[in-house]
């Protein structure tokens, strides 16, 4: 008994020295969505391409990707050829979140790098952004086909991304 | 002298706490302006995780400072204020975190070290007393007080 209590202190500061060991190198940046689960928020804006065409969240069907995107963030345009690999080779359907940003501008840029996105909502103030928590352009969202949100990534979507996206939308396909 | 005047220079330094993100709202009232000062001192800048929003430049969060003026304005509480930043961006956008399964350890682990510390304190002084005690009560028995007083006197004859 005296043993294991002289013992304590060095077995308290191995487990302590192995929790905090697992911390280290681990991704902070990235912070778990409490959205996963639950519809896409409800909202009423303009689509990018005509400002008198109203959009809603019916408007998200899924399986689907919706991105969130700007003219302003320069990781969009890194991860902009890849979005249009996806939906032209993959066929897969992406939505966009045209995210704080100017409708001349977005539209130029669409005209010149291609556009991969079936519909566009225009998000000028960042108030859907919110609703989603977006914190960081760009983000992009994995819904299902009842519109539920399953997975959020935040950064690029480069391959090894997109590997990790196309798995979970095939599981998603195979448990529905 | 100088050295008076370094301190006072390093004081007016680390007086310095102001809130670095100037913005200007017009509060209603001096109450609203407490309540937006200390609601944005708690709650953290999603994308910029060591500061809080009030001294974050990030877009973000003065998107979330504008968010927070506007619902102060409209009258929402501060549990509903804090309810819907914790909905959009979790709890971690809380820096003082709600007492929840999760954060139990988090909450009551000092309390529970304290208390461990203080038994422990407890447990060695007691025991050094009833140490101490039984010392004094042994004492030397008279067989040894012989003794030692001839060794005393032993020694006291050397030196003489």
């Amino acid at each position: 008994m005296r043993r294991i209590l002289v013992l304590l202190p060095l077995l308290i500061f191995v487990g302590l020295a192995i929790f905090l060991w697992r911390g280290i190198g681990q991704d902070t940046t990235t912070i778990p969505s409490p959205l996963l689960g639950k519809p896409v928020p409800e909202f009423s804006l303009t689509s990018l391409y005509d400002e008198n065409q109203m959009m809603s969240s019916a408007d998200f069907t899924g399986p689907a990707l919706i991105n969130v995107w700007a003219t302003w963030c320069p990781t969009c345009k890194q991860e902009h050829s890849q979005l249009n690999r996806i939906a032209r080779d993959e066929g897969v359907t992406i939505y966009g979140i045209n995210y704080k940003d100017d409708r001349i501008k977005a539209q130029e840029w669409l005209d010149k790098y291609l556009d991969p996105y079936a519909k566009n909502v225009f998000d000028p103030n960042g108030r859907l952004g919110l609703d989603l928590g977006v914190y960081g352009a760009p983000e992009t969202y994995l819904i299902d086909a009842q519109g539920i949100i399953r997975y959020k990534h935040i950064g690029e979507v480069n391959e090894r991304v997109w590997q990790t996206l196309k798995a979970k939308m095939q599981a998603l396909e195979g448990g529905a | 002298m100088t050295l008076r005047a370094c301190f006072i220079g390093l004081l007016v330094l680390l007086s310095q706490t102001g809130y670095a993100a100037i913005d200007t709202y017009e509060f209603r009232d001096e109450l609203t302006r407490e309540r937006f000062q200390a609601l944005s001192a708690e709650l953290r800048c999603p994308k910029c995780q060591n500061q809080n929003i009030a001294d974050s430049n990030s877009p973000i969060a003065k998107d979330l400072r504008d968010e927070l003026f506007r619902m102060l304005d409209s009258g929402a509480s501060d549990t509903a204020i804090v309810d819907f930043m914790v909905t959009r961006y979790g709890e971690f956008v809380l820096y003082r975190p709600r007492v929840s399964s999760q954060t139990y350890v988090l909450w009551y682990a000092p309390v529970g070290l304290l208390i461990i510390g203080v038994a422990v304190v407890i447990a060695l002084t007691r025991r050094k007393k009833t140490t101490g005690k039984s010392a004094e009560k042994e004492g030397l028995s008279a067989q040894e007080q012989q003794r030692l007083d001839a060794l005393l006197k032993q020694d006291q004859d050397k030196d003489a």
